[in-house]
């Protein structure tokens, strides 16, 4: 039976490989938050408050575009609802756990961390302490992820403005969804977002942001119904 | 101001990431609600991705000549071949560059 270092240490090694995309997604953020005219405290909070960088992206560039306070925290809300499917997922494993240790762990969740610890702990039936294998890749995005934000934010105040750091932005967040290109349904649900999100750009309040994807998954429902 | 919409999205956050392990059964999400949250990176990311791409820092659609433009499909082409999140975003990066840089100049 392994013991509980032992896991923890195997939910390290298996993040390691994401640090590569982890590490300069970090920087970008930090580095941003600079380029748009925050205090580099404040961004440096967003990493250690919200913890998550493409809410923490979309929350800054909101909230230094004018958007008022509802519609950045109601954005970042609809980002993060993918965690709920993390979660449930999660809780399997998780229930044996105090209340008290699963509010701990909860802070831990990202989305490299949960694809990990999934893909593990299902090979692996009978672990006994599944949890420390989510901790051990939780932990571990979690310190790159504050030392490569501060790096960014040191950074940012060198980047000059010509080099128009903002199009890293758009650029990030293609990254991102760049495995799913190759699944058609992912793909129209993509472009029913875009589309609507140009349609939508001029709404008060900026609420394209949270318009579009409402579109965007009204279309995967409807989707996925007629696909059945 | 900005400190209390941090707070308040980091509350958000955590409760999202909180909720299913610790307050809510599972079997309340149903098979229809996780099916549509599997679209939830593909419903939200392009709503950046597009008006970032295709409006300029007025709210304006940029012109077919704007070098974001040709920035992002070589990025969409690296992107989609290598599967690389750096790769995605250093070619982006670099080519919006050289236009910026050199073939504008």
């Amino acid at each position: 039976m392994l013991s509980k270092s032992k896991i923890f240490f195997k939910g390290i090694v298996a993040v390691l490989p994401h640090m590569l995309s982890v590490i300069p997604f970090g920087i970008i953020t930090g580095a941003i938050g600079i380029e748009l005219g925050f205090d580099p405290i404040l961004v440096y909070a967003t990493s250690l408050i919200i913890f998550g960088g493409a809410s923490q992206i979309i929350f800054m560039q909101l909230l230094s575009g004018g958007a008022s306070s509802l519609v950045a925290i109601t954005s970042v809300g609809v980002i993060n609802s993918r965690h709920l499917l993390y979660g449930a997922v999660l809780s399997e494993y998780l229930e044996k756990l105090s209340f008290i240790k699963k509010l701990f762990i909860s802070y831990f969740i990202v989305d490299q961390g949960f694809a990990e610890s999934n893909k593990y702990i299902k090979q692996n039936k009978n672990l006994s302490n599944p949890h420390y294998y989510v901790l051990g890749t939780g932990v571990t995005l979690w310190f790159c992820w504050q030392l490569s934000t501060i790096s960014g934010i040191i950074l940012g105040s060198f980047i000059p403005e010509e080099l128009g750091l903002k199009f890293a932005i758009p650029l990030t967040f293609l990254a991102i969804i760049v495995n799913d290109l190759r699944k058609l349904d992912h793909v129209f649900v993509m472009l029913v977002s875009g589309f609507a999100s140009l349609i939508l750009f001029n709404a008060p309040f900026k609420s394209y942001i949270i318009l579009s994807p409402i579109v965007a998954l009204i279309a995967a429902f409807i989707m996925l119904r007629l696909k059945k | 101001m900005t400190w209390f919409s941090i707070i308040v999205s980091g509350i958000v956050t955590y409760f999202s990431r909180m909720a299913m392990v610790a307050l809510i059964d599972r079997e309340m999400l149903g098979t229809k609600v996780k099916e549509v949250l599997n679209y939830v990176p593909a419903a939200v990311f392009p709503a950046i991705i597009f008006p970032g791409v295709f409006f300029n820092d007025f709210g304006l659609f940029v012109e077919i000549t704007d070098p974001k433009i040709y920035g992002a499909i070589v990025a969409l082409v690296v992107g989609f071949y290598s599967r690389s999140v750096i790769a995605t975003i250093v070619s982006g990066l670099l080519s919006y560059w050289f236009i910026i840089f050199f073939l504008l100049r």
